[in-house]
């Protein structure tokens, strides 16, 4: 006897028939297409400037995949069950960049120790003034201000 | 019995990473819950174990690649490859809301643009100050102060030494843990209190971990806000840091061919 099946989700225009759906599947092959079209854009964008490098694919594909989430929501063609292929990828952004830190060459880069407190610490405290900066000039209704 | 093992850790090296992986944030989750009462977020404590883990494998194998050259371990070479990096960096241009994003107008905008800059112009001038000369190394430096995922990324595709790209993580890694433990520290100082502020904090303080973990030990209701322009300021930093800044700086320091 096969085990219960949890229900299909009614209010999708067309009710998948199989309770595990390959939709997610469709959410993550938008993330590698747009991925793949950005890594692409942006070889050819360095190759068109001359450099010998890839000119801010990654940035490209954030964009692409930004503008394809924005069409596919108002043409209606993307649900909230393909979504969850991306959502998913994004989750595991802490972990992977964790393992990326994890086959770094810590060795000989603690030779450089002092140059990044120091400039971590004065990029810090220059932000933090631009902040305190700009968020003075901001009019605040008395309604608006934290109750805590 | 060794080799049965050393063989069932090669054979399954990304499966095997998951769960090296998902043990260090286990542990860094328990760190930061018990020794800094969630002040420091764990993912920021993840990467340092990760980092000081990596130590350890370069000290044991003389290798460039961290914990990655142990051989029971070179499944993480794969899960913190470029190819998954930019996968999973990519997939969180998904969070962001643009009809969110729109409603920080240009004061989002402008934080932004100086939250790149600056923290750039600074790494790059700490960068020449200790010695750095050529183009790639001082923009990698610098796009570690911006972000700590900028600088990796700008670092591969400009073709940065993995010693320099180290540097700029551990940049911005100590900006990040920087920003999470002084937030709220320095909140009052900072006028952070509404949406409109936190958005302005989250383009200027950059990193999406040290935004929403300084944010979220300051006001919870300012976390969304702070982490939405956060969140764009990683795919503008990508965009802008290899291309624009790095021809501006490679302009600064042409090559001593």
């Amino acid at each position: 006897m096969p085990p219960a099946l949890p229900p299909t989700n009614k209010s999708l225009p067309h009710p998948c028939p199989y309770p595990y759906s390959a939709m997610p599947l469709y959410g993550t092959a938008l993330l590698a297409v747009c991925h793949l079209l950005g890594i692409l854009l942006g070889e050819l964008l360095g190759r068109a400037l001359g450099v010998q490098a890839n000119v801010g694919g990654v940035g490209i594909a954030m964009l692409l995949l930004m503008a394809a989430r924005y069409h596919g929501h108002r043409r209606g063609w993307l649900e909230a069950k393909s979504e969850e292929g991306v959502h998913y990828w994004a989750a595991l952004y802490i972990p992977v960049v964790i393992a990326m830190s994890m086959q770094q060459n810590v060795v000989k880069a603690l030779s450089g120790g002092p140059m990044a407190l120091a400039a971590a610490i004065t990029a810090g405290a220059a932000c933090a003034g631009c902040v305190s900066l700009i968020n003075r000039r901001e009019v605040v209704a008395p309604a608006e201000t934290s109750a805590e | 019995m060794e080799s049965l093992l050393q063989k069932l850790a090669v054979d399954n090296g990304l499966v095997l990473s998951f769960a090296v992986v998902g043990a260090v944030v286990l542990c860094s989750g328990y760190i930061s819950r018990k020794l800094t009462v969630g002040r420091v977020q764990g993912s920021a404590i993840a990467i340092l174990l990760g980092l000081a883990l990596a130590y350890v494998g370069g000290r044991m194998t003389g290798g460039n690649k961290g914990l990655a050259d142990v051989t029971y371990f070179g499944g993480l070479a794969l899960m913190g490859g470029n190819m998954l990096r930019d996968f999973a960096i990519v997939a969180t241009a998904f969070e962001v809301q643009p009809a969110e994003a729109r409603r920080a107008g240009w004061v989002g905008a402008l934080a932004l643009f100086i939250g790149t800059l600056l923290p750039f112009v600074i790494g790059v001038s700490f960068a020449y100050a200790f010695g750095y000369r050529d183009a790639v190394s001082l923009t990698t430096i610098g796009a570690g102060t911006v972000t700590y995922i900028v600088g990796p990324v700008t670092g591969s595709a400009i073709g940065a030494s993995s010693e320099v790209i180290t540097l700029s993580i551990a940049v911005g890694v100590f900006k990040a843990i920087l920003v999470m433990v002084t937030t709220p520290l320095l909140a009052k100082f900072m006028r952070l209190g509404t949406p409109r502020s936190a958005m302005v904090f989250g383009g200027l303080a950059g990193t999406v971990s040290g935004v929403s973990a300084g944010l979220a030990a300051t006001d919870r209701k300012l976390v969304p806000y702070g982490a939405l322009v956060a969140t764009f300021h990683t795919g503008v930093g990508c965009l802008v840091v290899p291309s624009l800044f790095f021809f501006a700086v490679r302009a600064l320091f042409p090559a001593h061919a």
